[in-house]
């Protein structure tokens, strides 16, 4: 399959965003964030589809849009951000809007769903390059972030007392979530970001009890299930989200098995 | 040397004085029970300590310097423990991630780091229950893994927030007799916050009692007495002695274990995950 620009593009892409996604969402498991990372997504649909209209490309409208509201949700603070009401509202609002857009824009039906469910065959050189300089900027500002996340993560009152600045580190994580979240959505669609940011971490945290193992495992089942769906893609001729989706929800359920107990 | 020294201060949290005209000074090496109803400000107190609570007037001086400026060298265990009992991560990891906490870059552990971990996990007899899950651990093994946590650093005066809380009275002996241990090895200075004083009273060396705005400390027989209590709690208090036990009685029932005053915030936003009153 490696005969064909788009499958090599195509592996490119979804293995520079499944390595971000990976590391990204270790932090977004661990910090019981999963439903701001799902809120960004639907509030990137709004911020493509305005692109889109204004003749810009879906990603930089996803980017910017998910990026400013990342910032907003951070300010805001964690305790609104999670509440389940003001997030639905939220997720409904910012789909409807996107559907605006959507309504005064031509062709209509092809790029809704390709922003809805994912198009990674789709991916020109432009965007690879793009994905992989805001990939490259993500890690390397979450490499920075990385120690006081980490402890604001598991003891926010405790690393408050010890000089992290809680809502600083918590504001910065979530923008880069929203890159994140906008990568993904390349691959999988805004409505699926969560089987490539959420899946294989919270299998990961479940499977191994070392924080570097597990970090380490976020990455490696992303990867597997980014690339595995795409293979399965090629050979079977399904759409790439829906194997995507498939391993990474099998790989999470097999991770909630007590395998200890199931084997006496 | 004086740990731990309040004049005149006054607390305030949105608007609402939460402590006001404390005055007191905590020396080296002292172990205080700091008690109160819910509600009353131990959490303020101890965050106020480290400079996380507004100080509307006077002053606190912790280690010799204002609150906040040197808390590198305060343990802290604070009440809310966060996400912790959930997790499958080992207790190394997550004492780990207290060493340089703050700085930032990669959370890596140098040798000498380790050798801290290891060190202060020994303090308390938890190297066996660091390596295993937070998730299968029991409250009190929990709570000497976070007892050890706050012993990074070395730490002069250590702020411990309710680590009695949910554990049953075997747990809670060996939580009060280790920080004992501790404090007598370490020359610790020890704020130490409870519901009740009984599990606390053959240990400390005085305590601090929260109650309508005002701080009390004093030797045990000094200050839990009829009327100094009333006045705190601004109620009828009765202090029944019984075999080497205190029993705190308002008319009818024991202000301590009335059980609807178990769980619940300390502060006036909530800061509670249980979902107590």
């Amino acid at each position: 399959m490696f005969e064909y620009d788009f499958m090599r593009s195509a592996f490119l892409a979804s293995g520079i965003v499944a390595v971000l996604a990976g590391f990204v969402g270790f932090f977004l498991v661990l910090r019981g964030q999963t439903f701001a990372g799902h809120a960004l997504s639907h509030v990137g649909f709004t911020g493509a589809t305005g692109a889109v209209l204004l003749g810009l490309s879906p990603l930089a409208g996803l980017v910017g849009f998910t990026v400013v509201a990342g910032f907003a949700m951070g300010l805001i603070g964690e305790r609104l951000s999670q509440r389940d009401v003001a997030i639905g509202m939220m997720l409904s609002l910012a789909l409807g809007l996107g559907l605006l857009f959507l309504h005064f824009y031509t062709s209509y039906a092809s790029q809704a769903s390709a922003l809805l469910f994912g198009n990674v065959l789709g991916v020109d050189d432009k965007a690879l390059v793009a994905l992989a300089v805001l990939s490259a900027l993500s890690l390397a500002a979450l490499a920075v972030l990385s120690r006081p996340l980490l402890f604001a993560s598991l003891q926010p009152e405790l690393a408050e007392a010890r000089g992290v600045k809680v809502r600083l580190v918590s504001t910065a994580f979530l923008m880069i979530v929203a890159v994140a979240v906008s990568e993904c959505a390349q691959i999988v669609g805004v409505l699926l970001v969560f089987t490539l940011m959420v899946g294989p971490a919270a299998a990961a945290l479940a499977f191994t009890r070392r924080l570097t193992t597990a970090v380490g495992l976020a990455v490696a089942l992303a990867l597997i299930e980014a690339w595995g769906g795409l293979s399965l893609a090629f050979y079977s001729d399904w759409p790439t989200s829906f194997w995507i989706t498939a391993l990474s929800g099998l790989v999470y359920f097999a991770s909630l098995v007590d395998w200890r107990r199931a084997a006496t | 040397m004086t740990a731990l020294l309040f004049r005149d201060a006054a607390i305030e949290l949105g608007g609402r004085t939460i402590l006001s005209n404390v005055d007191f000074a905590i020396e080296e090496g002292e172990f205080v029970g700091v008690l109160g109803a819910n509600g009353a400000g131990k959490t303020t107190l101890m965050r106020a300590v480290l400079g996380l609570a507004p100080l509307a007037h006077g002053a606190i001086i912790a280690l010799g310097a204002p609150a906040g400026s040197r808390n590198a060298m305060i343990g802290y265990m604070p009440q809310n423990r966060g996400p912790l009992a959930s997790l499958r991560l080992t207790g190394y990891d997550i004492v780990g991630a207290a060493i340089n906490g703050a700085r930032w870059g990669a959370p890596r552990l140098s040798a000498a780091d380790r050798r801290e971990i290891d060190w202060a996990l020994d303090m308390v007899d938890a190297r066996a229950i660091a390596r295993r899950s937070l998730n299968e651990l029991s409250g009190g093994e929990r709570q000497r893994l976070l007892l050890s946590q706050a012993l990074i650093g070395k730490p002069r005066l250590v702020l411990l927030d309710e680590p009695l809380i949910s554990l049953d009275p075997a747990h809670q002996k060996s939580v009060v007799d280790t920080v004992k241990r501790l404090r007598d090895e370490m020359k610790l200075a020890v704020l130490f916050s409870a519901h009740e004083l009984n599990p606390l009273i053959h240990a400390i060396d005085r305590v601090l009692y929260l109650g309508s705005g005002r701080a009390v400390l004093g030797a045990v027989d000094e200050v839990i007495t009829g009327p100094t209590l009333s006045r705190l709690y601004g109620a009828e208090i009765d202090v029944i002695r019984l075999g080497g036990r205190i029993f705190v009685m308002s008319g009818d029932f024991d202000v301590e274990r009335d059980p609807h005053r178990h769980e619940g915030s300390e502060h006036g936003h909530d800061h509670d995950h249980d979902g107590g009153t």
